[in-house]
């Protein structure tokens, strides 16, 4: 009677324990493809975590509008599972973990920011969990040996190299001297190192070399060296404030510089913030709507900006775009590997190489996308004060030739 | 180390120029802080916060093709009843407490109203222009944006307008009264109650203005606002309570400061200095009393 009853209470516990793991490992449920992703909607990155959301959701519901995803001769449909990150590094890892271990969650997309991927990242190589992100640009991410990391974005330090070579090249091919203004955080100091490599590359001279506070809203001390030292070329980064007040300030102190390069003038809707004094800046870009990429499902990227736009009512910026294509990357990857094992699919998503509206993609050892260049566009202005973003570099991309140098104050 | 701000000599013009004009700006917020710290003995953490939020009365007057200038007559007028309220719901509860629980009292509000602020206007860094045009001094070398002159300006007025509004009004005589002795301003007929009101209006108020002027000048963000309270903390530190002209030489003393640091430690070190200085200070003052004391035994 008695080992009868242990044995019965044996079974049961045992039927329990695998009804309950049965749940958690639910990544598939039923003709859905879950996926989890934790993203800023509250807190200091809400704006970019909103457009990354946007992103993602448009190219939920195109793939699963055009036939969703077919693995093993059945047809999934794309679902995800989002939580707010608050923007805080913490909260998205302990997310991160939540998603894995209680949602029973086994593909990941990424959150916005450098910072928050590399909260999440040690997770989800932990559990084994393929993430494909595509906001986390910061180098340091690609060279920790993460095996089931991949960003879909070229990293941090290609954001801004173009700017050096195209301005050693209007320089006869002969050094400039360059002025560097860059905000103290991961994904800034990244931009510096590949300015730093270009300067090395092209024998060029680096005269000043400022480091920016995260409180930054005044840098009216490195505009004055700037306007003693006279560079050839002015980098900024800073994110959405170091573009803003950079231009406040070098249009405020008339300060002339042949050439401005700067990163998230996007983000930062530099041309309806400045107007007209934002002309001339030469801005880093991940995508741009007129780049001739294309796909089966958003067609290309002015396609995709129609589209975007129609939906959620303003025009995509990079995050958004580029968030569509984790998906399109995603979806890939599952039919070719033709499975939902995670080691399987992380396989296929390393051997990925495919075009989509966004870009090449195809990824280094490291995760990082290796196939898809930078572009630099221009503000440009009409008399009238209407100011457009073009495509200036490089050449193969270009929809208008780079003006430079810049004109003086005195003559604008 | 770069000492490229004294090979230069226009350089230190400029940093110095940029620097008072700037400190005047900062001595109008520590003016208000140091007010209420004198009236009620509360120190308030939610100070940059107010800043801020007056930044964005202007910003959204801007946003609706106002001129942004105006803010600096609207914002005042929203602020002060942001204020009254603040103090009707919060502060009124520990305004007689330990000086602790006003200042975790003061720290929640301005947690809240980061929160707030982000949540009703977005993460994104704005600005307002004023196209102001700029001024250039001795041939060029040194310039100077009008919107600063025009805050520097706008400062003064209103802080001229306030000493005078002290010395001479009903309410000016009760609030100094009632910052000397609470207790014998009350014997005396003083309403302490609404003194105390009109006070934190008053000083969310110069915050409002001060706002108005940061967001024409620089940039304003939900989460810029604590590096303002730390300065006006610490130019009232300085200067003491109830010193008007000593919070204008401290602001323009710590205005110049930061310009020098930002030239010769780098930029990077512009808001640590400060932190450092506030050290500093706060160390010799301590230095000094326990002096005082000895000589006392």
């Amino acid at each position: 009677m008695k080992i009868n009853k242990i044995i019965i209470s044996f079974i049961s516990a045992a039927v329990i324990l695998l009804s309950t793991s049965v749940v958690s490992f639910a990544k598939v449920v039923g003709d859905k493809i879950v996926l989890g992703a934790a993203i800023s909607l509250t807190g200091k990155y809400s704006s970019n975590g909103v457009h990354t959301q946007n992103g993602y959701n448009m190219a939920v519901d195109r793939i699963n509008s055009m036939g969703g995803v077919k693995v093993g001769g059945k047809t999934y449909k794309f679902d995800i599972i989002y939580y707010d990150d608050e923007s805080n590094p913490k909260r998205a890892a302990q997310l991160a973990e939540r998603l894995i271990s209680q949602d029973g969650v086994e593909f990941m997309l990424g959150p916005y920011s450098s910072g928050l991927t590399k909260a999440i990242a040690p997770v989800t190589e932990k559990y084994g969990v393929p993430m494909v992100e595509a906001n986390g640009a910061s180098r340091s991410l690609f060279t920790k040996g993460y095996k089931y990391l991949f960003a879909v974005l070229a990293p941090a330090n290609l954001y801004l190299d173009v700017a050096i070579d195209l301005a050693v090249e209007k320089n006869n091919g002969k050094p400039v001297t360059v002025a560097m203004a860059f905000e103290q955080d991961a994904f800034s100091q990244d931009v510096r190192l590949g300015v730093l490599d270009a300067i090395k590359r092209t024998g060029s001279k680096k005269v000043i070399d400022d480091k920016l506070p995260k409180e930054l809203n005044d840098m009216a001390a490195t505009l004055v060296k700037v306007k003693q030292m006279k560079p050839d070329v002015l980098v900024v980064s800073g994110h959405t404030k170091g573009a803003l007040t950079a231009i406040r300030q070098i249009s405020e102190m008339k300060v002339d510089v042949p050439m401005l390069a700067m990163t998230h003038c996007d983000a930062a809707k530099l041309s309806k913030q400045h107007g007209k004094n934002s002309q001339y800046a030469l801005c880093a870009s991940q995508w741009h709507k007129t780049l001739t990429y294309k796909d089966n499902f958003f067609k290309d990227g002015m396609t995709y900006d129609a589209d975007f736009t129609k939906e959620f009512g303003y025009a995509p910026p990079y995050q958004a775009a580029e968030s569509s294509a984790a998906l399109l990357v995603f979806k890939d990857a599952f039919e070719r590997a033709n499975s939902f094992d995670q080691k399987k699919v992380r396989d296929a998503l390393a051997a990925t190489n495919m075009q989509t509206f966004y870009g090449n993609i195809k990824f280094a050892e490291g995760g990082q996308n290796v196939d898809k260049p930078m572009v630099l566009f221009q503000v440009m202005c009409d008399d009238g004060g209407k100011c457009e973003n073009k495509v200036v570099a490089p050449t193969k991309w270009a929809s208008a030739k780079l003006i430079h140098p810049i004109p003086s104050w005195s003559q604008r | 180390m770069d000492f490229m701000v004294f090979q230069y000599p226009m350089i230190s013009v400029q940093a110095c120029l940029d620097g008072i004009l700037l400190g005047i700006l900062f001595a109008l917020i520590a003016y208000g802080m140091a007010l209420q710290w004198g009236v009620m003995n509360i120190i308030n953490i939610a100070q940059g916060d107010l800043v801020i939020l007056g930044g964005y009365i202007a910003y959204f007057m801007y946003l609706y093709g106002i001129h942004p200038a105006w803010g600096v007559i609207v914002s005042p007028i929203i602020m002060f009843f942001v204020g009254i309220a603040i103090y009707k719901l919060v502060i009124n509860k520990v305004v007689d407490r330990d000086l602790f629980i006003s200042i975790l009292a003061t720290f929640g509000i301005s947690i809240l109203f980061m929160q707030l602020m982000n949540f009703a206007f977005g993460a994104d860094v704005v600005l307002a222009n004023s196209d102001y045009g700029t001024t250039m001094l001795f041939n060029n070398n040194v310039v100077l944006p009008n919107s600063k002159i025009f805050s520097a300006f706008i400062s003064i007025l209103f802080a001229i307008c306030l000493v005078i509004y002290m010395k001479k009004s009903k309410l000016g005589r009760a609030i100094r009264a009632t910052a000397q002795n609470a207790r014998a301003a009350k014997i005396l007929g003083v309403d302490t109650e609404k003194v105390y009101a009109a006070t934190f209006g008053i000083n969310a108020a110069l915050c409002g203005v001060a706002g108005a002027l940061i967001s024409i000048t620089f940039t304003i963000h939900p989460y810029m606002g604590l590096p303002y309270t730390i300065r006006s903390f610490m130019i009232v530190i300085v200067a003491g309570l109830g010193n008007l002209p000593g919070v204008a030489m401290s602001g323009m003393g710590l205005g110049v400061f930061e310009e020098f640091a930002d030239y010769i430690l780098g930029t990077e070190f512009r808001i640590g200095s400060v932190f450092l200085l506030l050290v500093l200070i706060l160390v010799y003052r301590r230095f000094k009393l326990s002096r005082k004391r000895e000589y006392l035994k």
